[in-house]
């Protein structure tokens, strides 16, 4: 018994490790997608390129550029003449914000206690142009602030003093959000579309209907089937979490323990999903779509890794309640994170549970012992 | 003793019948070929028998087990190569054998015994990935993987389709000799002329057996005298003619020659010589010929459809 | 059949590399001719057919055919050819009437020509009531006599039949085998590869090839007589063991 599934697992890794495009699937996508994700798809509010249209040039206009400028958030772009020069700038796409001083401006403020300056942001990206907004204007009340308190050396009237605190993800880095939503979706990838892949593979060839003919029972032929991919997951898995750790600082707060066994956790219900998926499709070709179209796509889009649940209309809210990977990506989160320990993470990890054995159930029902 | 005892079996697909009520058995240590084209159910059939099909209707016992319900037993027990190549194309001659013995509890080693004649061939390629073999030696593979836990009754599924002569020889060589191992072989075949090389056949079309018998009883079986006819004008042009005849009774290009039977009894070959040079046909030669299995199956697949 | 040669190579060669697939092939096919291209897997048939067909250029030697040369006008060859084989033929999903309209417009023909050689064919072979089924849906035995219907449509000087006949029953592989007498009777030449030996005994001559040499050449008569054997199985085992066999 235990032989025969060395045997089949031995032959499950020959496969793999003879299929350089196995490989390159299992490990080079895991890498590309961090990188990707970590460096270039960037939600962070660095280096933004701006234009200034200063038509004071006095000592408040000037500070103001100063301190906006000394950030890590905004280059300077050039200085511009007219507000026809930043159209124009906008439209190259050479700037994303611009900043308006206009004429008098600290003569206006001394005068009058109060001035004008116009913040303009490149909304095409909403999310982004309100980042930018938002950030050149804390810059300029911060200014504002320091400048009424050197000045006067007292607090200026009904200013109230907020602080907002930036928790779990003080900097507002985005790959602290991408690193465990990439661990979801690549053993989501890896897992299910490998699995589904590998046993559909064996259909297609023929050789299933050997294995079928042997004495060897079909649990055998799956648990044969799934444990190299359930151990390749878990190299991946921790491969991404090596990556984000040492590259881009992503800490792990919680137990590594609750971790692992989290993610083995994870990893069942989706190799579950695959011999399911395998159960279903006759081809390659259809379980790769199926993978795709059906599981990839949901857990992207609907499972809290790009958009915010809560913000879904009701029917995608409803589906993503039945993606598993909408719970795993709530654990990884509080784990790695927040630090969470099982007790705050108890009801989803009971939920992966339940569709571990109702996948697995399903599919082992489903599997065919014989060939029709 | 009757290994496999097959009685009004059906199976449809559908619409389709593949299977039309068919009986059967095959004796203990017995050749049995199933003989016909594509679409005659011989895969179909074979399936059913080693469990991996389950039949609509009738009686299926093989080593006095039903398929149905006692799969674990046959599939301990027989040996199976399918139609088409089903070993992994990226492992190697050695790793396909490995693996067919871990999963049927056993090693190459104790084996040996069995499938040397046959793996000896093969093992110069051992390193070989199984895609990079020819033809012939991918049958030889395919062969001892099917035979490496010693099985009782062997199912091969067409060996020698598309499979050059030489290597077709070979293999019915290997069959013959697995005799003296008291195994049971079930073989199809869509080649006509395999059938003398098993004990007993049944030929088979469109899910029918037309008739079961040992090949020597099937070839005498013809039921008129048979001639074999050439002329120098060849062979589209005496078909022409002969379709014309009055006393044809059925004509067939049969290799280099045509298969003539005619509706007399008597010995007709001075008369239709007389008549072919008339219509201007010349060396002529008639003979009369022993039939073949070939010759019965056409014979009998037209009164199939009659 | 005349002694016009419709093909003919001389030392024809394909090198993948230091392995030479076909090794110096000189032979010809005579307009009319039914000639059986015989040899194991891998002995390099599928390799010279290729170059006949215009599909892959030469190493070296010389080739014509149907007067064209395979090495500078590969265009025209397709044209004058017609090519079916047992694994691609036809359009499963379409029908009968959908697969002529494609394949022959494909080789050019005009809409009158396509309605009248169409039509022509449907009659012939008795099909005119599943001319509009899927092709899935006809009976196996009719689809090879319908693909080499098809193939043959644009009239072709040459169609080159590739394992046409694979596990088809006697009758309609016999049927099969009268619509290319008929074919060659009306002067079409037909060049069929096959490794069914009986097969080769329907052809006028053969040519058989093993590592990439033609090792044997003539007609089943002469190869059967030089051999002293009964059948071509035996000349075809004798030939791919290395016995001595004069080329030509």
């Amino acid at each position: 018994m235990f032989d025969r599934l060395k045997g089949i697992i031995k032959k499950e890794f020959y496969h793999i490790f003879r299929d350089q495009r196995t490989l390159l699937i299992l490990f080079g996508i895991p890498i590309v997608q961090i990188v990707l994700f970590g460096f270039a798809i960037s939600n962070e509010i660095k280096n933004v390129k701006i234009a200034v249209l200063d038509q004071s040039k006095d000592e408040h206009s000037s500070q103001i550029i100063d301190k906006v400028l000394s950030t890590s958030y905004f280059d300077l772009d050039s200085y511009v003449n007219s507000l026809d020069d930043i159209n124009d700038a906008f439209q190259k796409g050479r700037i994303k914000g611009a900043l308006v001083f206009p004429p008098k401006f600290s003569e206006t403020l001394r005068k009058e206690n109060k001035a004008d300056v116009q913040i303009i942001s490149d909304a095409t990206d909403p999310n982004t142009g309100t980042q930018i907004g938002n950030y050149l204007l804390l810059q300029v009340q911060q200014y504002l602030m320091e400048h009424e308190i050197t000045a006067t050396s007292t607090l200026p009237p009904a200013l109230i003093n907020t602080e907002v605190e930036m928790r779990y993800n003080p900097e507002l880095k985005s790959v602290y959000m991408f690193v465990p939503g990439l661990i979801t979706i690549i053993l989501m990838l890896v897992c299910t579309m490998m699995t589904s892949i590998a046993i559909t593979r064996e259909k297609e060839t023929g050789t299933m209907e050997v294995l079928l003919a042997s004495p060897m029972h079909a649990s055998i032929i799956i648990l044969g089937k799934v444990t190299p991919y359930l151990l390749l997951s878990f190299v991946n898995a921790s491969l991404i979490i090596a990556l984000g750790k040492f590259i881009f600082e992503v800490p792990v707060l919680g137990s590594y323990v609750l971790l692992i066994g989290e993610i083995i956790l994870y990893c069942l219900v989706v190799l579950a999903l695959g011999i399911f998926v395998s159960t279903v499709a006759e081809t390659q070709q259809l379980a790769l779509m199926i993978s795709l179209f059906a599981l990839f796509l949901p857990t992207m889009l609907l499972s809290g890794f790009i958009f915010p649940i809560e913000n879904m209309p009701l029917p995608l809210q409803i589906v993503s309640k039945i993606v598993p990977a909408t719970y795993f990506n709530i654990i990884i989160k509080s784990i790695m994170l927040k630090g969470a320990t099982l007790n705050f993470i108890l009801k989803e990890t009971l939920i992966l549970i339940g569709f571990f054995f109702i996948l697995m159930g399903v599919s082992i029902k489903r599997f065919k012992i014989r060939l029709e | 003793m009757a290994v496999i005892e097959v009685k009004n079996l059906s199976k449809n697909y559908g619409e389709v019948e593949a299977l039309k009520s068919i009986s059967f058995e095959v004796n203990q240590n017995e050749i049995f070929g199933l003989i016909g084209p594509d679409g005659a159910g011989k895969s179909t059939l074979i399936r059913i028998l080693n469990s991996l099909i389950l039949a609509d209707k009738g009686e299926v016992s093989v080593m006095g087990k039903d398929p149905n319900k006692q799969y674990q037993y046959i599939r301990n027990h027989i040996g199976y190569m399918p139609g088409r190549f089903s070993l992994y194309e990226d492992l190697s001659v050695k790793e396909n054998l490995e693996f067919f013995a871990t999963i049927f509890g056993t090693t190459i080693k104790k084996s040996y015994n069995l499938i040397k004649d046959i793996y000896q061939q093969i093992e110069p390629f051992n390193d070989r990935k199984a895609g990079a073999l020819s033809g012939g030696m991918k049958q030889k593979l395919a062969l001892c993987a099917a035979l490496i836990h010693y099985p009782k009754v062997l199912f091969l599924d067409e060996p020698t389709t598309g499979v050059d002569p030489v290597s077709r020889k070979e293999f019915w060589q290997i069959i013959k000799g697995l005799h003296q191992h008291n195994i049971t072989i079930i073989v199809s075949t869509p080649y006509m002329d395999e059938a003398d090389l098993c004990d007993r056949v049944a030929l088979m079309n469109e899910g029918e057996i037309l008739r079961i018998d040992t090949p020597q009883n099937v070839a005498n079986s013809f039921d008129k005298p048979l001639y074999a006819l050439e002329a120098k004008e060849g062979n589209y042009k005496l078909i022409k003619a002969l379709r014309a005849y009055s006393f044809l009774d059925s004509v067939f290009p049969f290799g280099e020659k045509l298969h003539y039977t005619d509706k007399r009894e008597n010995d007709i070959k001075a008369e239709l010589k007389k008549h072919l040079t008339e219509e201007g046909f010349s060396d002529i030669s008639i003979e009369k010929i022993a039939s073949n299995t070939e010759d019965v199956f056409i014979r009998l697949m037209n009164n199939q459809k009659q | 059949m005349n002694s016009e040669k419709i093909i003919e190579t001389t030392k024809l060669t394909k090198a993948f590399g230091s392995f030479k697939a076909v090794n110096e092939i000189t032979f010809d096919v005579k307009k009319g001719e039914i000639f059986g291209f015989l040899g194991a897997n891998g002995a390099g048939k599928s390799t010279a057919m290729k170059m006949l067909t215009g599909l892959l250029s030469p190493t070296s030697g010389e080739a014509t055919v149907a007067g064209f040369d395979v090495f500078t006008q590969q265009e025209k060859i397709k044209k004058n050819i017609g090519y079916m084989s047992q694994k691609f033929s036809l359009y499963d999903d379409l029908s009968l009437l959908e697969n002529i309209k494609f394949f022959g417009g494909i080789y050019g023909l005009s809409k009158e020509q396509l309605n009248e050689r169409g039509t022509a064919m449907i009659e012939r072979l008795g099909l005119a009531d599943v001319s509009h089924k899927l092709l899935k849906e006809v009976p196996l035995g009719w689809k090879q006599k319908i693909a080499f219907s098809v193939a043959t449509l644009h009239q072709p000087k040459i169609v080159f039949l590739d394992e046409p006949t694979g596990g088809v029953d006697p009758i309609t592989r016999r049927q099969f085998w009268e619509m290319i007498y008929e074919a060659a009777d009306n002067g079409t030449t037909v060049f069929v590869t096959t490794h069914y030996m009986d097969e080769a005994e329907y052809c006028n001559r053969i040519s058989m090839m093993v590592d990439g040499r033609i090792a044997g050449y003539g007609s089943p008569k002469e190869l059967k007589a030089d051999f002293k054997t009964e059948n071509m199985d035996e000349v075809f085992v004798k030939i791919a063991r290395g016995e001595n066999y004069k080329l030509q």
